[in-house]
């Protein structure tokens, strides 16, 4: 290929092409860990949007008859010390984290797009916007989340914000990288003497080509932020008590752990499965993606 | 290097500063009047006028920045509401505890990262490689806390291996402080496992292909010599890059495994504050430990640049 035909293929950078095009969607459908993850989201998914039809009765409906019932036929993964079916609650909880988790990567592909476009385009503002997110990424992540949950007061929107300001500044990190490395390209150069503005050139030629490894950040920024969120709502800062939220339902399950441990072990469990699938998707997503920051071999 | 090390400190103060102002803005995200929060409903109006005089709360919002960076340039980070003491005494006073138990859970974070990835990557698709990596990823997805309320079940209730909890200072008794810290060092660190065990390895194989080590393989050296003198010292200097990130992680995890595991260390002491709504004590401990991880970043990066003397010119 000659530097002219590269060039051609880089100037019109499509994003159905660069993301939907075929050879990516078969290397992905091959990838295992692709597969494996995205098979473990799509049960998850399944149940969490399902819930209502697949749990036999109301999450929080109290049975002081049945409390304490071990995983059987009769109650398929348990009940706790109100007596009320654990697998309900685990099918609502999905729902709880899965929301919370989208909440916090919506947020994190709007503001960090936002500000990792301004920073790596615009070098004046580089400077304050780096600054500041290196102050906000020198607080332990979770750490950081805790003492706004705290301040703002237990809800799912706090967590969903909390945990949105912790990891914005990381992708918007990455962003900024990957903006500073396609503006240096020829097409950009080029787009910029044809008379685009500056605008359209971070619309249309830039932010397009740094989709890749935004799309493998947010993927762990949603596993992440279900792990994060389950310690939130553990310590009484996420979901509100009545909610069925994972997290609520280990802290729950630890004063019962000798009598119960089923309390807390299925939960459990399940943050371990989302957070896994969400792993596999992404360890996927970067090898055929972003080579770049290949880790797996 | 000294210059390079005074370059990186002389960074770090602005973000310092910053670092403070965000934690003195958060506590300006309590609704309503953190006052009135903070003495309970049954509070007499003159009680109330009196915490806000105390808090500094009944000035503007400038004369409280000003204040707030006056104490802090003292070394004042407020005064803890529960405990009735000084935030920076009490700070201090359970650091050693997290500390411990901090270095615990880096040892057991490098000697099994580090032997996990190494031997996945020379072990390259076979099952040994397939198994620790399936290890590698679930340590990176099981939540910390829940692993050391199942470890607790497993190893204290029905075992009696260890302790359900509690700290022994480990000068006093290094063997009780040993069965004390096992179960909250392993939750920390198993996160951090997995991570490494996948950076070495991938590093590994990256180091692997090159030029020099085919050549000392055909100079005839035995393979754990090319692994441990030729390979591993390039494999260790993007595992020293990722020792910011790892104490990043250990400190934000201390608060829930203190917690779980009654270590009354800086992490539980958080944990209290916020089921107490101590705000004093969290934004005072937020800077502290803030502070502290950068202090540790420097001395990270400084370790890096005297590893790799490339990254001093930069």
């Amino acid at each position: 290929m000659t530097s002219l035909e590269m060039n051609d293929t880089r100037s019109e950078p499509s994003f159905l092409r660069r993301f939907m095009g075929g050879r990516r969607v078969r290397r992905l459908l091959r990838h295992r860990s692709f597969m494996i993850g995205l098979w473990l989201c799509l049960f998850v998914t399944v149940i969490a949007v399902l819930a209502p039809v697949l749990s036999p009765v109301d999450p929080n409906k109290m049975a002081i008859r049945s409390r304490f019932q071990p995983p059987s036929l009769d109650f398929l993964l348990g009940t706790d010390n109100l007596g009320r079916d654990l697998f309900s609650r685990v099918a609502w909880g999905a729902r709880l984290s899965l929301a919370i988790g989208l909440g916090v990567v919506l947020l994190n592909a709007v503001f960090g797009v936002l500000l990792g476009a301004l920073a790596g385009y615009f070098r004046r503002l580089d400077g304050i916007l780096m600054r500041l997110s290196d102050a906000l990424m020198a607080f332990p992540s979770v750490l950081l989340a805790i003492g706004i949950a705290a301040a703002m007061g237990a809800s799912a929107m706090t967590a969903v914000i909390s945990l949105a300001v912790v990891y914005i500044p990381r992708t918007a990190r990455i962003l900024r990288a990957s903006v500073m490395q396609v503006t240096e390209l020829e097409f950009v150069n080029a787009a910029r003497a044809a008379g685009a503005g500056d605008l359209h050139i971070l619309r249309r030629h830039i932010l397009p080509n740094c989709m890749a490894p935004l799309v493998v950040q947010l993927s762990f920024v949603f596993a992440y932020a279900i792990l994060s969120e389950a310690v939130l709502s553990f310590l009484g800062l996420g979901a509100a008590p009545t909610d069925p939220s994972w997290g609520i339902m280990i802290s729950e399950g630890r004063s019962y752990i000798r009598e119960a441990p089923w309390m807390t072990v299925i939960p459990g469990m399940a943050i371990a499965i989302t957070v896994l699938g969400l792993n596999l998707l992404g360890d996927g997503l970067r090898d055929v993606l972003d080579p770049r920051v290949k880790m797996e071999h | 290097m000294l210059a390079y090390t005074l370059r990186r400190i002389a960074q770090a103060v602005p973000i310092l500063l910053l670092v403070s102002l965000i934690s003195f803005g958060i506590m300006q995200l309590v609704p309503g009047d953190p006052a009135a929060v903070l003495a309970g409903p049954n509070a007499t109006p003159d009680e109330l006028v009196h915490l806000r005089q105390t808090l500094g709360l009944d000035k503007s919002l400038l004369t409280q920045i000003m204040i707030f960076y006056g104490n802090l340039f003292q070394g004042d980070l407020g005064y803890s509401i529960i405990l009735g003491e000084p935030v920076l005494k009490v700070v201090i006073e359970r650091s050693p505890i997290s500390i411990s138990l901090a270095i615990y859970s880096l040892i057991l974070t490098i000697v099994f990262g580090l032997f996990i990835g190494v031997v996945a990557a020379m072990k390259h698709n076979r099952w040994i490689d397939q198994v620790a990596m399936a290890f590698a990823l679930i340590g990176v997805s099981v939540p910390n806390f829940w692993l050391g309320l199942v470890m607790i079940v497993l190893f204290s209730v029905h075992l009696g291996w260890l302790p359900t909890g509690g700290y022994v200072p480990f000068f006093e008794d290094p063997i009780g402080w040993f069965l004390a810290a096992t179960m909250p060092a392993l939750s920390l660190a198993l996160m951090q496992i997995g991570l490494l065990a996948r950076l070495t390895r991938s590093t590994m194989l990256e180091v692997l292909g090159q030029d020099y080590i085919r050549t000392a393989r055909a100079k005839g050296a035995s393979e754990p010599r090319v692994i441990i003198k030729h390979a591993m010292s390039n494999v260790l200097i993007p595992v020293v890059t990722v020792l910011g990130m790892i104490l990043s992680v250990l400190l934000s995890g201390s608060v829930i495994v203190e917690t779980i595991f009654a270590v009354p260390g800086i992490g539980a002491l958080l944990g209290n504050a916020i089921l107490g709504r101590d705000y004093p004590m969290i934004q005072g401990g937020l800077i502290f430990v803030a502070a502290v991880l950068l202090i540790l970043n420097i001395a990270v990066d400084v370790l890096y640049a005297w590893l790799d003397p490339r990254v001093r010119v930069q």
